[in-house]
């Protein structure tokens, strides 16, 4: 299957050209947030502060790294599951985070709020940190480094493997995918 | 009485550490490769190469095969002829679980409270269990477990009455919930029988044994099987994607139970299912 490159950060053109099942290469910035710096950049709204980056327009990797082995720019680094950051991530939408990069389900509010706001969600492979460690070429704390693994960094990819799951119409691969291959279980 | 220092298990639990988190058993590694043939969806073949080119660069780098370099769970057999000197031996494997860690330039996944969640930043402590045992040496289990999967593990005390049909619908139940977030292909750890933390700490004990061991008992090697076939027809496929392979191994264990009960846990691993048996 051949693979789309696709810009960072994603232009209104291409989030809607994107569609579930793309295989895509990311080239451009992303920043990596999860459970920690989601709940903390929540409060900073809440309490009316800005953020401490400017997500408009931007892509959030769900994602932890391992520290840098000396010589390198970054540790390994896959995917986090993207479900526990539903309760955060809808209000990041509304403020303009157009890509987010996981795995696993999203709830309806998620999916709702990408459709109304035009935001993609790409699935990465699981459990392939060394795989995708290869394809970042720069990376930086930039907020929160209090939070050690869970510190907001920039990262610059180049050929960042991905998967549409879910494209800014609200289609799903895995609500498609595994019916095609599921039997039926006679008990 | 047999003497063994504590230095020569924190050196045994460091190396094993260092080793697990960077390169899969060689059960683990076949298996993968077993799941790779049988996959008929595209998609899923090529995830399953993507995950072999990922073992495959950890191991030759040494750097972890998975970001999530997990919390450690030992399980220390000690056998009764042993006299452990030189001080505390859950001590000694916090001690190598830290320096591991360290060395390895592993993740810190660990927060010291539950409810605080302030990172420890050293990835201590390990869950550590004991049992006694015959003889004069020490074997440890260990495992860097994920949460990602541990996440979607399950427990239900089903009725007696429900029997291996309650044990297939719950198992079925929480593979197909567990879905794309754990990290398929999975491996399933089931442990059935005892208590209610004895079937967890069973479940647990599966996911350590090698994962194309049956069970020694027909019944429970036969139950493994159908398991296996079962979830595999549930379709999630590697990364949830689709596909034939959801599932790579099942193993049961099992305890006597009281009357009145049937306890079963489903432990859930993703294929980086790091775990290794070492000798002190
Ligand atoms: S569930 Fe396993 S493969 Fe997935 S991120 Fe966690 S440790 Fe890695």
């Amino acid at each position: 299957m051949k693979e789309i490159i696709v810009d960072l950060p994603l232009d209104e053109d291409v989030i809607s050209s994107l569609k579930a099942g793309d295989r895509v290469l990311l080239n451009g910035t992303i920043y990596t947030a999860r459970d920690a710096a989601h709940k903390k950049m929540v409060e900073e709204m809440e309490k009316g502060r800005p953020l401490p980056i400017d997500i408009k327009n931007q892509t959030i990797y769900y994602a932890g790294p391992c520290p840098a082995k000396p010589g390198d720019i970054i540790g390994s680094i896959g995917p986090t599951t993207a479900g526990r950051m539903d309760s955060y991530a809808p209000r990041l939408i509304e403020k303009g985070l157009k890509g987010m990069i996981g795995k696993g389900e999203r709830d309806d509010a998620v999916i709702d709020a990408m459709r109304k706001h035009k935001a993609v969600y790409f699935g990465a492979v699981g459990g392939a940190g060394a795989l995708l460690k290869e394809s970042v070429v720069s990376a930086e704390v930039v907020a929160y480094e209090e939070l050690g693994t869970e510190a907001i960094r920039r990262l610059k990819v180049e050929g960042f493997p991905a998967v549409v799951i879910i494209d800014s119409s609200g289609e799903n691969l895995y609500k498609t995918q595994a019916k095609k291959y599921k039997r039926t279980l006679e008990d | 009485m047999k003497e063994i220092h504590i230095d020569k298990i924190r050196e045994t639990v460091y190396d094993a550490l260092l080793q697990i988190n960077c390169e899969l058993s060689n059960d683990v590694s076949e298996a993968l490769l077993e799941g790779m043939k049988k996959e008929e969806s595209e998609v899923g073949k090529s995830i399953f190469e993507d995950i072999v080119k990922n073992n495959n660069l950890a191991k030759e780098k040494q750097i972890p095969i998975c970001q999530d370099t997990g919390m450690v769970v030992a399980f220390v057999n000690l056998g009764q002829d042993v006299h452990v000197v030189g001080g505390n031996i859950s001590w000694a494997i916090n001690q190598a679980l830290k320096d591991a860690y360290k060395d390895g330039y592993f993740r810190k996944s660990v927060v010291s409270d539950p409810i605080e969640r302030k990172n420890s930043m050293d990835n201590v402590p390990a869950v550590i269990h004991y049992d006694i045992v015959d003889g004069d040496e020490i074997e440890i289990l260990l495992t860097a477990k994920g949460f990602g999967s541990e996440n979607m593990s399950r427990l239900k005390m089903l009725k007696p009455s429900e029997g291996e049909k309650g044990v297939v619908d719950f198992v079925t139940e929480t593979v197909s919930l567990a879905g794309p977030n754990a990290c398929p292909p999975l491996f399933i750890g089931i442990g059935i029988g005892g208590t209610m933390e004895k079937a967890a700490l069973l479940s647990k004990q599966a996911l350590l044994r090698n994962a194309n061991e049956l069970n020694t008992d027909p019944y429970y090697a036969d139950l493994e099987k159908k398991l296996l076939d079962r979830l595999n027809k549930l379709g999630i496929g590697p990364m949830g994607l689709g596909g034939r392979t959801t599932v790579l191994g099942v193993n049961i264990m099992t305890y006597p139970t009281h009357i009145a009960g049937l306890p079963v846990a489903v432990n859930i691993c993703c294929h980086v299912n790091r775990h290794i048996k070492v000798k002190v």
